[in-house]
């Protein structure tokens, strides 16, 4: 199934020159209208003219997180904001968010890229389909939510939490397709099968799932537990949110929408471009957005592309599932977590030391964060409550930071292994 | 008039206490009385030693987080309602006792407390009045 059939299967050649037409579009578009962008092509001496293919992107200056969040928030809009319809934010490395504007045809946009795929994945007019992701500043929720209303399915934006109602809806309602990130799929899975109702109950035979990584193994057993097939889709607020990528029947790979994105492959050590088929670094710049365009925004996503047309019939480039990350952020329960915002906090505390180390765990199915820092202040020595005062506060203030809670583990000095160069403070073990 | 207590931070973890008092042990540092209470992952280590000043030194020195506060010490008679006159006294007047432990001196046959309370002062003041024998660092080192 196709939701936009003529684009979803154009040739190399047409692709490439329509892509050749939004790339000179965007770059003349971001050079006049935002300051910060007027400046970079200017320094790089690139011209809208000079484009000439759409191999000459690597012409273009790289755009990072950094500059984003100096821009913050509306710098790098291209809109002002009473051109712009809805703004989105994701966390960010120092308390201040990413923060993204939209304009009516970017929304527009967003739910047809959603929409293709959905439908890729198999989501048609007939699906029931309940959407477990928080809503808020996050781009999934919205994401899904009008991409799925714009193939006509039944949306219940039911939000995450409340996992017992969740279910009942989901019985009740006979919700045929989940949104959710894989872990949350597998805990309502586990909850479901506690509860004196019989899985025959429940009537799910599709998942879309996204916002977090989901091993071979942890798909099956979700496809196991709810009787649905899984797939996975891949985006980001900054370029969007979800719809950049997602995986049809196949899947085997993940399917650009390459129409209003141009992926590109670097080494996140040097920046080169590496050649076809090589995996690394995931570069994408924006072709159709109005409200913050970007040039080859570095992802920090570890990935690989296949140039090579799918068994489903669509010819655009696919992606691998992403492999990992080249900085240290770490995803827990579906949020971007920095360990620099985590060191923000204990450096700012006093009573502990600056040594800390961050260990994440799967408790069951879900991703549990324990931060261990030492204690340095021995005038909490007096009494018990002092130092549970600590801790909680330790607890509120990552909570404020990261928005997920965590277990503050306080240790004695000098017991966190200590350095020399890059400190390795991320302990993971799930998977 | 009052006896100089170290406390000690030690995380739950097997061998931690004997490090720590090894640590005493090899300083020829005298232990009289001690107290630990504990929660999940960690504890507090409350110690009444003879040179308590060498003690936080030589702790320290070995990265620990260590502290040393005056507390109170009293000398209850070893009968039963020896100690329960002690916390009637003062908490008639209001004092309340964060916490507190005992130990005995075979050389005098008499029962020490430790107590901590929030004003040492004012506590020292209730007890004398109410004719309770306050100790000091040197009589609990009395032989």
């Amino acid at each position: 199934m196709f939701f936009q059939k003529d684009i979803e299967t154009m040739s190399r050649k047409e692709m490439d020159a329509y892509q050749l037409e939004r790339l000179r579009w965007t770059v003349d578009y971001c050079y006049r209208n935002v300051p910060f962008y007027t400046k970079r092509l200017d320094e790089a001496g690139v011209t809208p003219e000079k484009i000439k293919s759409v191999e000459d992107i690597k012409h273009i200056p790289i755009t990072t997180k950094e500059d984003l969040r100096d821009n913050y928030p509306f710098g790098l809009f291209a809109q002002p904001l009473n051109k712009i319809e809805r703004i989105h934010a994701s966390s960010g490395t120092t308390g201040k968010p990413t923060v993204v504007g939209y304009t009516k045809a970017d929304i527009d946009h967003w739910a047809d890229c959603v929409a293709r795929i959905v439908t890729a994945a198999g989501a048609t007019s007939d699906d029931v389909v309940q959407i477990s992701f928080g809503y808020g500043m996050f781009t999934g929720a919205l994401g899904l939510h009008y991409g799925l209303e714009k193939i006509g399915a039944a949306v219940i934006p039911n939000s995450s939490g409340n996992t017992e109602k969740t279910l009942m809806y989901m019985r009740d309602f006979g919700t045929t397709a989940l949104v959710a990130t894989p872990s949350y799929a597998l805990y309502m899975c586990e909850t479901a099968k506690e509860q004196p109702f019989p899985m025959s109950d429940y009537n799910l035979k599709l998942g879309l799932f996204g916002s977090e990584g989901c091993t071979p193994e942890m798909r099956s057993e979700i496809e196991k537990g709810w009787g649905l097939f899984a797939t996975d889709n891949y985006g980001m607020s900054e370029l969007m949110g979800p719809g950049v990528s997602g995986e049809c029947r196949e899947r085997d790979g993940l399917h650009f929408n390459e129409d209003y994105f141009i992926p590109e492959i670097i080494n996140s050590e040097s920046c080169e471009r590496l050649s076809e088929g090589e995996t690394g670094e995931l570069l994408v710049t924006t072709l159709c957005k109005e409200g913050i365009p970007l040039l080859r925004y570095r992802t920090r996503d570890i990935t690989r592309l296949n140039y090579e047309p799918c068994r489903c019939g669509r010819t655009g480039v696919r992606m691998d599932k992403v492999k990992g990350r080249s900085d240290d952020m770490l995803k827990i329960r579906g949020v971007n977590v920095f360990p620099s915002q985590i060191e923000s906090v204990i450096v700012g505390n006093e009573q502990i030391g600056g040594n800390y180390q961050l260990v994440v765990r799967r408790e069951g199915f879900y991703d549990a964060l324990e931060v261990k820092v030492e204690l340095v202040d021995s005038s909490l020595l007096e009494s018990y409550g002092a130092i549970e005062k600590l801790n909680k506060q330790l607890q509120h203030d990552l909570y404020t930071i990261l928005g997920i809670r965590c277990k503050v583990s306080i240790l004695e000095p000098k017991t966190l292994e200590r350095f020399v160069g890059k400190a390795q403070r991320i302990v993971d073990l799930r998977d | 008039m009052a006896v100089k207590q170290i406390s000690v931070f030690v995380e739950n973890r097997a061998g931690r206490l004997a490090d720590i008092t090894g640590i005493l042990a090899d300083n020829k540092i005298d232990i009289r009385a001690l107290s630990i209470a504990d929660t999940t992952d960690y504890g507090i280590l409350r110690l009444i030693v003879d040179n308590p000043d060498n003690a936080v030194s030589k702790l320290k020195k070995a990265g620990l987080t260590v502290s040393a506060t005056e507390v109170l010490g009293v000398e209850v008679d070893d009968v039963p309602g020896g100690f329960a006159r002690v916390v009637s006294v003062l908490s008639d007047k209001g004092i309340s006792v964060e916490y507190a432990y005992a130990f005995i001196t075979p050389e005098l046959g008499s029962a020490y407390v430790i107590l901590r309370v929030e004003n040492n002062l004012t506590a020292e003041e209730v007890l004398s009045d109410a004719g309770i024998k306050l100790i000091e660092q040197n009589d609990i080192f009395k032989k």
